[in-house]
């Protein structure tokens, strides 16, 4: 390309501002637009990837039913429910028998619980009732005081850790919590630590909680409860989750004498596969996404199509004087060519800026995270559109003999 | 340039248009030469076929048929850019809707053809400033044609067809859409690049205007039914009036 044919676009351009405004401003909007719409989406996956997360990483929870469920009838009486029990609890923790299992540790969830200290008096969102692992396989750990030890465990010791959001309910801030001691459901417990800030997993704050050792809560809260509904299991490693699993159904389905064709009453829930299908699941919302902006591209590309063929079907005459002149075809299409090639560079770029700045704030409940690929896609269509459309009718015009070009109105 | 020759030759030429199934015969066979230096007037009442004349002239059409020799060479035998090349440096054009660049300062207009000529930006600035000296705008170089009056445009286009000394400057109706005043002034500045040596031709149906040029051609039907010289060398046109 010449610099003069360069230098006659430029020229052209700044004689059309207006319309080169335009352009660019359907460009850049283009552009911008499929940027954000991904980051959107994107933010969103990350978020939804985020809280699964804060549950803990290698955890599998084994909730009890009660009963087998449906499937295959029984004989005999079935009214009898199932427990899972502190002897069921050890044999999970048996290394010979579940090599990929760390700890199990029994939850009890004590509904209902009320916190008060000196007057001041809250609910706990979480009140849950366990051993020295718990907070560990939960990712949960202590930042101030310590944690529920194993000694707590055997002892029944009466004592507390409790949640930021908890401690700030019940305590004046900046006052020493640790060693204090509060009523639950108007039993006597001593706080002997804080949970570092844990953040909400998006349903419920994790940090309005408190947790006491099991034996403890048997004594006061629950009484000696028949079995637990809950037991709570780091395997070995994430790889290691789903050989954990079939060792936890092995285990209490052969100690409950549950046939492998029954259903078996125990439902563990695995953060591994939950993990797994919130993956689908924003791979879902990913292609949705994907879709739309693909339609958003689609719009700008019409977009930046039309304010093409407008402009250079309103330059046919103009082509036709440059020709009458002595351009030749290859200079008109040079300058349409520089002109388009400018214009979607300028309305790109700006577009890619105002997609970073727009990424930058809050959307509908969701911090943006801008995904690498949507950029040159954003910028590629939009340059493949812009040129397309501002070339091939600048071809046409270029075409036609002068005096038809001069003739157009 | 090969002077031997004369500007323009037409031998037989004719035009067709077709539209739909009707076919106009705009030219019906037309031989006419142009030597260097003449100043010719093409009349004739609309739909004589005059336009379609000054468009093969200036290579904005071509014949149906007939042999067009411009500066010797047959226009027929040019490719596409060799025609844009001919338009650009031997001939001049000047419409009578002046087509101006819109939004284009004047000097920047008249730098135009030197810029598809590839003539470099400093010498282009410099003899589109000598050529618009030459029409008498050398004040108005930077104004938009927006700005300028209707003389003052065509004088601009004058300048532009000017810049790169063609072989031939042709004008169709030039003086159509201006004033008398500035008719006249446009004529006499056509009359005098012609006594500069530049050979003119000029459509018109308005008879003081022809009266300027050389030689007037009358066209009816797309014949021609005369031919006069005024006087080997053509006044310079006063400024008159027109009725």
């Amino acid at each position: 390309m010449s610099p003069d044919s360069f230098q006659i676009a430029l020229r052209g351009i700044a004689a059309n501002k207006l319309r080169s405004g335009l352009t660019v401003l359907g460009i850049l909007i283009g552009v911008a637009a499929v940027i954000v719409l991904i980051a959107v989406g994107n933010g969103s996956s990350v978020a939804i990837q985020d809280r699964i997360e804060k549950l803990g990483t290698n955890t599998l929870t084994v909730f009890n039913r009660g009963r087998s469920g449906g499937g295959a009838q029984r004989t005999g009486t079935q009214s009898q429910s199932i427990q899972i029990k502190d002897a069921d609890v050890a044999a999970l923790n048996d290394k010979t028998q579940a090599p990929d299992i760390v700890s199990a540790s029994p939850v009890i969830t004590v509904a209902n619980a009320t916190a008060t200290y000196s007057g001041a008096s809250a609910t706990v969102g979480t009140l849950d009732a366990s051993d020295a692992n718990y907070l560990d396989t939960t990712d949960r750990s202590v930042d101030v005081g310590r944690a529920i030890t194993t000694d707590d465990v055997t002892n029944h010791a009466r004592v507390i850790v409790l949640g930021r959001t908890t401690v700030s309910n019940l305590f004046a801030p900046g006052s020493n919590v640790v060693g204090e001691t509060i009523q639950i459901n108007g039993k006597s417990f001593q706080v002997v630590g804080v949970q570092a800030a844990k953040g909400t997993n998006g349903a419920q704050d994790l940090d309005d909680f408190g947790l006491i050792p099991y034996t403890a809560a048997q004594d006061t809260l629950t009484g000696k409860t028949q079995g637990y509904q809950q037991v709570v299991v780091q395997a070995k490693s994430s790889g290691a989750e789903d050989a954990a699993q079939a060792e936890i159904v092995t285990i209490l389905d052969s100690r409950h004498g549950i046939s492998a064709d029954a259903t078996s009453p125990f439902m563990v829930l695995n953060q591994g596969s939950l993990l797994q299908t919130s993956q689908d699941t924003s791979d879902t919302f990913t292609v949705l996404l994907g879709a739309v902006a693909a339609i958003s591209l689609l719009v700008g590309g019409i977009g930046v199509m039309n304010i093409m063929l407008v402009t250079v079907t309103e330059r046919t005459r103009e082509i036709g004087i440059r020709k009458a002149i002595g351009a030749p075809k290859t200079a008109i299409l040079a300058q349409f060519i520089t002109e388009a090639v400018i214009l979607t560079l300028i309305g790109g770029l700006a577009g890619i800026a105002a997609g970073f700045i727009g990424s930058q704030f809050k959307i509908v409940g969701v911090d943006p995270v801008i995904a690498g690929y949507s950029i040159p896609l954003a910028f590629g269509v939009s340059l493949a559109v812009g040129l397309f459309f501002g070339i091939y009718p600048a071809n046409r015009a270029a075409s036609l003999r002068p005096i038809d070009a001069l003739r157009h109105e | 340039m090969d002077g031997d020759h004369p500007v323009i030759e037409l031998h037989g030429v004719t035009k067709t248009y077709e539209t739909g199934n009707l076919s106009v015969r705009a030219l019906q066979g037309i031989d006419l030469m142009i030597e260097r230096g003449d100043f010719v007037a093409i009349m004739g009442a609309s739909g004589s076929g005059k336009s379609t004349l000054m468009n093969i002239l200036g290579c904005l059409d071509v014949p149906t048929t007939g042999r067009y020799l411009l500066d010797g060479i047959d226009v027929r035998t040019l490719d596409e850019s060799q025609i844009a090349r001919v338009r650009n440096r031997r001939i001049g054009f000047v419409f009578q809707s002046f087509n101006l660049i819109p939004r284009t300062s004047a000097v920047a207009n008249v730098e135009l053809p030197l810029a598809y000529a590839g003539v470099k930006r400093r010498e282009r600035r410099e003899r589109a400033n000598v050529a618009l000296e030459m029409v008498g705008l050398s004040d108005r170089a930077e104004h938009l044609p927006t700005e300028l009056s209707g003389g003052q445009q065509q004088r601009v286009a004058i300048a532009r067809a000017l810049v790169t000394s063609p072989a031939l400057i042709l004008a169709d109706e030039p003086t159509g859409n201006l004033d008398s005043v500035a008719s006249a002034d446009i004529m006499h500045l056509l009359s005098s690049l012609n006594r500069e040596g530049r050979t003119i031709g000029l459509i018109t149906h308005e008879r003081d205007v022809a009266q300027c040029a050389g030689r007037i051609v009358r066209l009816s039907d797309g014949l021609i039914v005369a031919d006069d010289r005024l006087h080997a060398s053509p006044p310079l046109a006063a400024p008159v009036a027109a009725s």
